[in-house]
């Protein structure tokens, strides 16, 4: 378990870390956290020629209010973002998600764009992006462009970066008056990667569901947006009928993947047992 | 029994260390970070580090290598293969007489013409580094002929199966029939017969310290030095004598710091036989580390039973007989040398032992397969034994209407009944049985917990209580190994000297695994000298210095090892006494020490320190009465005689809750009382019970070595082999009842593997408890969510 030979860089500045990005192209790798590139790193999964360590590049840590919701710059370790009162009282879907993402050694090193760009299916940020509409902000040579979550997770381990792009921050909205966010994975040992999860926003008055989301993770090549199992929330409160009719939908609606640990079946059986556990205490 | 505890000059001695939860004399040194494990070692700048090419194929002929590339990539020192190994060492076969009838093919350090299971290493690269080996390793060609892969052990046998060594003729490694009583007798007046099939997975022992080898062959000094985190320093000794052809005494093998072994080094691994080979080679320090990768698909694997059980019981709840059906696939080979029968054979031999019954009748079959190699990992046999005879005790309660704690109480050997055979005609000595199990159902509350779960059950929460008793084998005599032919020790010898300045220096040939066994011998040591723990000084787990002995396995260290010491120090004490009373003029036989200073025995008072003794001993001899000569060095063996194994037993209980709609089990509570006899140090005792449950509760729910039908392993890495994690756990509470053995002067039994020997089994009844009110029932472990879901229905 010991790497390929890899050159190393740490640039100072933004711009440098572009330049060494676009110079080496698809054979360069953005090294931020490491939580899961060291380890491929090291199982010879993969073998880039050089890591453009962006450790140092200045400003793109932290996280600050703005006026639709919140910016969490993507050096941003999961452990600030996890203690943050920002997070817990603008995205309390993120804040939720936190303590599922792997064990606090882990969450000390690893960060939050790191885990937005990895796009890991079975992670919890992506789902909770693509939940709240978040918006990814990215540098490259030719300057700054936004994609939203949606357009931004495009297939397994596959988003909208392009060779040469850094991922800088993560613009959150959020959350508005009257709507609620649960949060639920199931995994079999805590802090694995979640066997299925989901991560929903939805729109509440008066004990009534309106506009929402129900994005599942763990159950296929990106978070998976259930709408049509979503839009029979519209107008209803809840009840177990409605439960049984939202699972019944997400059967129809799922084609989850299969592992060691889940086959297609159960991981749609589970997913509305994970819809009935989230959404009855949202409307209540 | 307490009479005679009450005899014993070990347990009796004044200012007795045995019974204390003394610290670690090894600790500070570890949380200091000057642990000598093997890859601290240093060697210099001379030392080659082996990474291997293993296969990527279940069952695959090696055809030609090109190693061309890899030779010339930088940092390589050597590229060698299977029959460059060969002409320097001789291959072994896995076998031991006793098992009749077990065979396996000849095994080289590196495969000659076949490899036959994936990760099994066919060629060995030395570099400067172990990354640089990894980037040769890549390099190297084979030109594979893929064969079919044997992976079911099911069909192994099947004519239309390939054979994996020829010469073998069949995949048949070992078949054993056992027929005691008269089954078909007790089957005749059985009112219920109940059979179900039980079914444990593949798993592995997880180590924290990888498999470690250093080797350095000296050829100006014909020296061959291994530095190895082998439990058994002299067994691997002599293993490399033999097999390099080298003189037993000009191979030395350390052993100092092991990062737990749980029975996975214990074994014969090719892969460090290929170092060892590499150094004589090469002529230079040869170091190999198994990184996490290669542990999964080169540790030794254990389990993987199936099992067909049968019990017969009366109406009143008497149970009649046991009957026992076990497969077992073992990979390509037997492994060398304690063989991969042991388990299957545990099987046969314990399956039912904590009841009293007369009629018993079992088949056990061991084949070959195209998987990993398996042997003996922590409570060998016994978790599989214990599943299988306490499962079916509890199909026995439900075939009789009786609660599971009764049927137990009725059918456990009594207290009083000992010693006596097992239906197997094992002896037991000194068992406690019913003692333990009521101290359980005391300490868990069992009446309490059940009225809990049927008030739970009607809000819809499914709860399960499950009881477990067990039997476990410690402190083997020779009739384990050595009978069969092994050169494997079980007796061990201490040595310990009194030093000039009073000091006492201990030399074992018990090892140290993390376990704790250098407390435990201070322990002893120190009580039966009379000195104060800090006044030793404690060697172990290198040939060279340490009296001939078996190391650590099957719960025997501190047993054997221990009363070794104890012998020893007593010896020991008795020299110096004889030296202080020429000093003091005094009868021998009124002295004593204490405190680490000699006293007048009955009054306590101080006569000469240990120190002084030392002094005049060591530098005015001259001073002693002519002819007086001080001898003040003392060396003991000891090895059990009477008993082939002091038994322990021991009941735990699980309680536990199923989510029905996800499938998912919740631990929330464990106990276990145990009866390891004498215990000399209680929290390691307590220790090694939480860990070894934790063990046990993994093969239950977790742990699993996945292969597809291709022979390929498919989680063969931490994040998907699932190894027990703190979260997941429960409380586990711990007691004990004492029922020395008198084999011994200490009277300690192993304590090693009963936590694993009983989780399984305490879970899987709770678990089916749980699924009572379902027509639900689960004996496949691990019992994973998704067969928890199947079994109700839910997908």
């Amino acid at each position: 378990m010991k790497p390929a030979p890899f050159a190393y860089v740490r640039p100072a500045s933004l711009e440098d870390a572009i330049a060494a990005l676009d110079e080496h192209g698809e054979d360069s790798r953005i090294l931020a956290g490491g939580q899961s590139l060291m380890a491929t790193l090291n199982m010879r999964l993969s073998a880039p020629e050089i890591l453009v360590d962006i450790g140092r590049v200045p400003d793109l840590a932290g996280i600050e209010e703005t006026d639709a919701g919140l910016r969490i710059g993507a050096m941003t370790r999961h452990a600030e973002v996890e203690a943050s009162d920002l997070v817990a009282s603008r995205a309390p879907l993120i804040a939720s998600a936190m303590p599922h993402i792997a064990h606090p050694a882990v969450r000390n090193c690893g960060t939050f764009g790191g885990s937005i760009a990895l796009a890991d299916p079975a992670a919890e940020l992506p789902a909770c992006a693509v939940a709240l509409g978040a918006r990814m902000t990215i540098a490259g040579k030719g300057g700054t462009r936004t994609v939203d979550a949606d357009a931004f997770f495009r297939g397994l381990y596959e988003t909208a970066l392009e060779p040469g792009e850094v991922l800088t921050a993560v613009e959150v909205p959020g959350i508005g008056a009257g709507w609620k966010s649960g949060f639920m994975e199931l995994a079999r040992r805590h802090g694995d990667y979640a066997m299925i999860g989901l991560a929903a926003h939805v729109e509440v008055q008066d004990g009534r569901f309106g506009q929402g989301r129900l994005v599942f993770f763990g159950v296929g090549e990106r978070p998976v947006c259930a709408v049509r199992s979503a839009a029979l929330l519209d107008g209803e409160s809840w009840s177990d009928a409605l439960g049984d009719r939202i699972a019944d939908a997400l059967k129809e609606e799922l084609d989850p993947s299969e592992d060691l640990n889940a086959d297609a079946p159960m991981r749609r059986h589970l997913a509305g047992v994970l819809a009935r556990r989230v959404l009855a205490p949202l409307a209540a | 029994m307490t009479d005679l505890i009450a005899d014993r000059w070990l347990l009796d001695r004044p200012n007795s260390y045995i019974g204390r939860s003394v610290p670690r004399p090894n600790a500070p040194r570890l949380a200091e970070g000057r642990g000598a494990f093997v890859d601290d070692i240093e060697t210099g700048g001379r030392t080659g580090h082996a990474a291997f090419v293993r296969s990527p194929h279940a069952h695959a002929r090696i055809g030609s290598i090109d190693a061309e590339a890899a030779r010339a990539a930088p940092g390589v020192i050597a590229v060698v293969t299977g029959r460059e190994l060969a002409e320097i060492h001789d291959p072994w076969v896995g076998v031991l007489s006793h098992l009749q009838g077990l065979k396996s093919a000849p095994q080289y350090a590196l495969p000659l013409e076949t490899a036959t299971w994936q990760g099994e290493a066919v060629v060995a690269v030395v570099a400067e580094s172990r990354a640089r080996a990894e980037d040769a390793v890549e390099l190297v060609k084979i030109d594979w002929e893929v064969l079919p892969a044997v992976t079911d052990a099911e069909t192994a046998l099947d004519p239309a199966t390939t054979v994996i060594h020829e010469s073998l003729g069949d995949n048949l490694a070992w078949r054993r029939n056992a027929d005691f009583g008269d089954i078909e007798a007790a089957y005749a007046e059985a009112d219920h017969i109940v059979e179900e099939t039980y079914v444990f997975a593949r798993h592995t022992g997880v180590c924290v310290e990888p498999r470690a080898i250093l080797a350095d062959w000296n050829p100006g000094e014909g020296q061959l030095t291994v530095w190895h985190n082998n439990q058994c320093p002299h067994m691997v000794q002599n293993i490399l004598a033999t097999h390099f052809r080298l003189d037993e005494h000009r191979v030395r093998v350390i052993a100092r710091d092991v990062g737990g072994s749980f029975g996975i080094k214990v074994h014969t691994y090719a892969d460090e036989l290929a170092t060892v080979g590499l150094s004589l080679l090469l002529k230079r320090p040869v170091k190999f580390v198994a990184d996490r990768l290669e542990s999964f698909l080169s540790d030794i694997h254990a389990r993987d039973q199936r099992v067909q059980g049968k019990v017969a019981v009366k109406d009143d709840g008497t149970i009649l007989a046991f009957e026992i059906d076990a497969l077992s696939g073992i990979g390509p080979y037997s492994m060398y040398p304690r063989t991969s029968g042991i388990e299957s054979n545990q099987i046969v031999n314990l399956t039912g032992g904590p009841y009293a019954f007369d009629h018993y009748r079992a088949q056990a079959t061991v084949v070959f397969q195209n998987k990993n190699m398996m042997c003996q990992y922590r409570a060998v046999g016994h978790p599989v034994k214990c599943a299988v005879t306490e499962g079916l005790v509890d199909a026995a309660a439900r075939a009789t209407g009786m609660d599971p704690a009764e049927i137990r109480r009725r059918n456990l050997r009594a207290d009083d009944s000992y010693p006596c055979k097992s239906a197997q005609g094992l002896p037991f000595e000194n068992l406690s049985h019913q003692e333990s199990l009521a101290k359980l159902l005391d300490a868990m509350d069992y009446d309490a917990l059940k009225a809990e779960r049927d008030a739970l059950r009607t809000e819809g929460v499914y709860r399960g209580i499950g009881l477990a008793s067990f039997i476990e084998v410690t402190n083997p005599s020779a009739m384990f190994y050595g009978v069969g032919g092994a050169r494997i020790s079980a007796q061990d010898g201490a040595t310990m000297r009194l030093d000039a300045r009073g000091n006492v220096f201990v030399a074992t040939g018990a090892t140290e695994q993390g376990q704790g066994m250098e407390a435990v011998i201070s322990q002893v040591a120190a009580t039966a000298v009379g000195v104060p723990p800090e006044r030793l000084k404690i060697v172990t787990g290198d040939t060279e210095h340490t009296p001939y002995g078996g190391g650590t396995w099957a719960s025997r260290a501190a047993g054997i090892g221990g009363e070794a010491v104890a012998q020893a120090g007593r010896a020991l004490r008795q020299q110096i006494l004889r030296a202080a009373a020429v000093m003091l003029q005094e009868e021998a036989e009124n002295l004593d020490i204490r405190g680490g200073v000699v006293v007048e025995r009955a009054s306590g008072a101080e006569r000469i320190g240990l120190d002084e003794v030392g002094r005049v001993c060591y530098y005015r001899p001259d001073t002693l009465p002519d002819g007086f000569q001080s001898e003040l060095v003392a060396t003991r063996h000891y090895v059990p005689r009477q008993y082939p194994f002091a038994f322990t037993n021991g009941a735990q209980a699980s309680y536990l809750e199923v989510d029905v709609e996800t499938g998912f089990i919740s631990l929330l509570d464990h106990w276990c009382i145990e009866d390891c006899g004498t215990v000399i140090n209680p929290q390691l005792v307590d220790e090694q019970i939480r860990g070894g449950i934790v063990q046990g509760l993994g093969g239950a729910l977790w742990e699993q070595c996945v292969y597809d039908s291709d022979g390929q392993m498919l989680n063969a890495n931490m994040a998907d082999y699932l190894v027990p994690m703190a979260a997941e756990l429960p409380d586990m509470r711990c007691g004990h009842v004492v029922s020395p053995t008198f084999e011994s002067d200490l009277g300690a039994k192993g304590v090693g593997e009963a936590g694993t020997c009983g989780a399984p089994a305490a879970v899987m009844n709770a678990l089916n408890d749980a699924l009572a009110p379902f027509a639900a029932r689960l004996t496949d472990m691990p019992f994973t969510p998704q067969k928890v879901l199947r079994a109700l229905g839910k997908i």
